[in-house]
């Protein structure tokens, strides 16, 4: 027992439970396997390769939930984090 | 009217046949006449919950294979009038019963009685589709871990895509003890992820245990459990009724549980 657990109140169970299921059913309600997920990435890549130089192994997509317009209610959304190298590497051809 | 009921929850082990019963024996309790469906082909278990094991002739395969009619397989409850069950076989495979026997045996009964119950199978292969195919409505059932919401989830998803209009939750096995610690998701919480309405929620009592011992339901008795689950049949009967409060134990059993020590 750390005398700074006393300080900083550590995040309970039930909200892990909570956390990791709004986002593990996101996914499946979406259907979307790790293989699926895989492949989008890849996707992503090429098509973002062909005009930037990316750093493709600190590309990130996760589907999460976000606010929707409106700011009434959380909808799923598709985020991809993707680091760029070098911005003009690539013309267009 | 008929309504038919289908008892599910994806997740084995969360309390389908305990709420069967218990759901099934308070609304014939409240006069309505009703039927319990052991749907668990191979597995039978809700005739030794409702403690009716030893009064097995015909089972559900027969009355589908025409071995009998149904009413030569009905077993009439010991305690309760107006309340039958109809067992599953243990000897035959899941393959033996179709959906569309199973609504069609389904739409017979409808003409005598007020409520169908269909106990279901756990898992969504066969026995789970027969289970759906003749329900009105369904009772999903969980309790507040994630194995078990996540199997819900996916159960919802496969009843809406049967046009099941009406979907309701029971939260099962809740300790507010847990909860108030924060190391159990709340009621609220499971609601929350899960997104349909909430029917009932049922504490974790170990008046459920005894009472399956002895093979008969507590639904309407004064433990908590019992109280919990007469709310639920209540509310299927469209009454409505506000929610227990689950933390409240009242000073004397707090006393007695002091004694007790």
């Amino acid at each position: 027992m750390n005398i700074l657990d006393f300080f900083y109140k550590r995040k309970v169970s039930s909200e892990y439970a909570k956390d990791r299921l709004k986002l593990l059913l996101v996914s499946d309600r979406a259907n979307c396997s790790p293989d699926v997920m895989e492949q989008i990435k890849n996707d992503i890549i090429d098509v973002i390769s062909r005009y930037m130089e990316i750093d493709t192994a600190g590309l990130d997509i996760q589907i999460t939930n976000t606010q929707s317009p409106n700011g009434d209610e959380s909808v799923p959304a598709l985020f991809a984090n993707i680091p760029i190298k070098d911005i003009r590497s690539k013309t267009i051809k | 009217m008929c309504e038919v009921i289908v008892v599910t929850s994806g997740k084995g082990g969360v309390g389908k046949t305990t709420t069967s019963a218990n759901v099934g024996t308070g609304l014939a309790l409240l006069r309505k006449r009703v039927v319990l469906i052991d749907t668990d082909i191979g597995l039978r278990n809700l005739d030794v919950v409702m403690g009716l094991e030893n009064r097995i002739v015909y089972n559900l395969v027969d009355v589908i294979e025409g071995t009998c009619r149904y009413r030569q397989a009905l077993i009439k409850d010991k305690n309760t009038p107006n309340l039958f069950l109809l067992p599953s076989a243990q000897t035959k495979d899941k393959s033996a019963v179709s959906p569309e026997q199973m609504r069609k045996l389904v739409d017979e009964l409808r003409e005598e009685f007020d409520y169908v119950i269909l106990d279901c199978p756990a898992g969504i292969e066969q026995g789970f589709q027969n289970a759906i195919a003749a329900a009105d409505r369904a009772v999903v059932v969980t309790t507040p871990e994630v194995s078990a919401i996540r199997d819900a989830d996916r159960i919802i998803g496969l009843l809406e895509s049967n046009n099941i209009s009406r979907i309701d939750l029971v939260v099962n096995r809740i300790r507010m003890d847990m909860v108030n610690r924060g190391e159990m998701m709340s009621i609220d919480d499971v609601v929350e992820i899960l997104a349909i309405d909430l029917i009932g929620a049922i504490p974790d009592d170990e008046n459920i245990v005894i009472s399956t011992n002895q093979g008969q339901p507590l639904v309407g008795d004064q433990s908590l459990a019992g109280q919990a689950y007469m709310n639920i049949c209540k509310r299927i009967t469209g009454e409505t009724i506000d929610f227990l409060d689950l933390n409240d134990t009242g000073f004397l059993k707090k006393l007695s549980k002091l004694f007790k020590k």
